[in-house]
């Protein structure tokens, strides 16, 4: 792995069940995660994805990429768009940094109304393992 | 109107049972935001959560759930050697249904000034960990948990709110297993603007104007305090009246303050709240350098920094098209 390496792009369907699983999975009961019509009363189009699953599927998208024997050190993130039913989430990395076995990765991930989440992942992948998708070469 | 003062919060350090001479009209909104924000800066670094526990250890099966919401095949989170996946880290210290354990009464206090304060609405913004150690099945969860920061009112694309950022430290057992910064934005949705039934400041008391002070309120419309002076004994008199109180005489004419004063007293008001009036308070009275004494709010300092004897000078503060207050603010090279 090298800096400016791209990873592949992660391509999620934002179904209401992504959503509520998620929502109920982090232990989340907040209702905007899962009653469309209390999330409308507080001001939302409908439900939208919890913090919690979003760190989620950034963490997946980092393990899938660099395999099984990834540590995952440190996931920061930020939402702007929100995720909401019936919305694709396109998830893109770019190694930033590479400091001997490990990796700073950002990660942004757009949906139909902007960046829903942007943030950086650091990643230990241990010697003599390799990422199991080939990196997309040097950018 | 005489009215009780009493303490209603714990992070005032006034006198309690002080009675105070109220008068509406005296307070400015400005003034409120900056008392909101010196009590809900108070909060940064006072515990959130204090000895908080997991509602369960880390267990196989919320890890599988949580891998079959995610998508997530890591082969690592299962079998015998399984770790959780780390991005479960706050997973295991939600309160679900039955609530929180370990929050803080002060936690509570902090979110419900806010929510009393309209910023009724809540969402995460930021969440940012640190993976120190995994976390394996059969591991107790504990955490304790900090208020970080309290920004300043934020204007955001949901509305306007303030920032709260809280730290926490997650244990499985005796070990640091990871770190948890995680950011909220408690806000007043913009949609409710203009809406009805919607927070909407109600607008402040209008002075009764008539014509023993008349004078008073036109001098105060030109951004200039007019001070009352018998002409027959050259007495300066305060507030405005027909006559003269030390002569008798009724012929006067005015001088300009020159807009110099101290605080001869003050009260801060914390109850009842009224319309238009977000408490506490201070109201100051106000010696002129020409000798009168009036009353005033005290502006430039947070409520609780008022003291007999602080330098002020005085200021016209505009609050809508039709009303302009004296108010006094303190002297910049006394702060």
């Amino acid at each position: 792995m090298n800096a400016g390496d791209e990873l592949p792009p992660l391509e999620l369907e934002i179904t209401r069940t992504l959503i509520v699983a998620g929502a109920i999975a982090s232990r989340d009961y907040q209702d905007v995660h899962h009653d469309a019509e209390l999330a409308r009363q507080k001001g939302s189009p409908d439900i939208f994805m919890n913090i919690l699953t979003t760190n989620g599927l950034v963490g997946r998208y980092i393990t899938d990429h660099f395999g099984p024997t990834a540590v995952l050190r440190r996931v920061a993130i930020r939402l702007g768009a929100p995720n909401y039913p019936g919305d694709t989430m396109v998830l893109r990395g770019t190694v930033e940094e590479v400091d001997d076995d490990t990796a700073t990765v950002r990660v942004v991930g757009a949906n139909s109304i902007g960046r829903h989440v942007t943030g950086t992942v650091t990643v230990t992948v241990p010697a003599g393992t390799t990422a199991t998708v080939p990196s997309a070469g040097p950018a | 109107m005489y009215q009780k003062c009493q303490r209603d919060a714990p992070w005032g350090d006034e006198d309690e049972g002080a009675t105070v001479k109220y008068e509406l009209g005296l307070s400015h909104d400005r003034e409120a935001i900056d008392e909101l924000e010196t009590r809900l800066k108070a909060y940064e670094g006072r515990p959130a959560a204090v000895a908080g526990v997991g509602k369960d250890p880390v267990n196989a099966p919320m890890i599988r759930h949580w891998c079959e919401a995610m998508g997530d095949t890591n082969p690592a989170y299962s079998g015998p050697d399984a770790i959780a996946p780390p991005t479960m880290l706050q997973a295991w210290t939600m309160g679900g249904l039955s609530g929180h354990t370990g929050r803080t009464q002060t936690y509570e206090e902090l979110l419900g000034l806010l929510d009393e304060a309209g910023y009724t609405s809540v969402v995460a913004t930021d969440c940012e960990q640190d993976y120190l150690r995994p976390l394996r099945p059969g591991d107790e969860i504990s955490f304790d948990s900090v208020i970080e920061s309290v920004s300043e009112k934020k204007t955001t694309k949901l509305g306007t709110g303030y920032f709260v950022t809280t730290r926490m430290d997650i244990r499985a057992g005796p070990d640091l297993a990871g770190t948890h910064r995680f950011r909220i934005l408690k806000y007043a949705p913009r949609r409710q603007a203009g809406r009805p039934g919607a927070r909407k400041q109600p607008s402040r008391p209008r002075p009764v104007v008539n014509r023993d002070n008349a004078g008073f309120w036109e001098g105060v419309r030109q951004h200039r305090l007019l001070i009352q002076r018998c002409t027959g004994c050259g007495a300066l008199r305060h507030p405005w009246l027909p006559g003269c109180n030390a002569c008798g005489g009724l012929d006067w004419d005015t001088v300009e303050a020159s807009g110099e004063g101290t605080v001869y007293s003050y009260v801060v008001m914390h109850h009842p709240p009224f319309p238009a009036f977000d408490p506490p308070y201070a109201v100051g009275l106000i010696e002129l350098a020409e000798g009168v004494r009036m009353i005033g709010n005290v502006a430039g300092v947070p409520y609780d920094k008022v003291r007999i004897g602080l330098p002020v000078r005085l200021g016209f503060q505009e609050y809508d098209e039709e009303l302009v207050l004296p108010i006094w603010r303190v002297r910049e090279e006394t702060v």
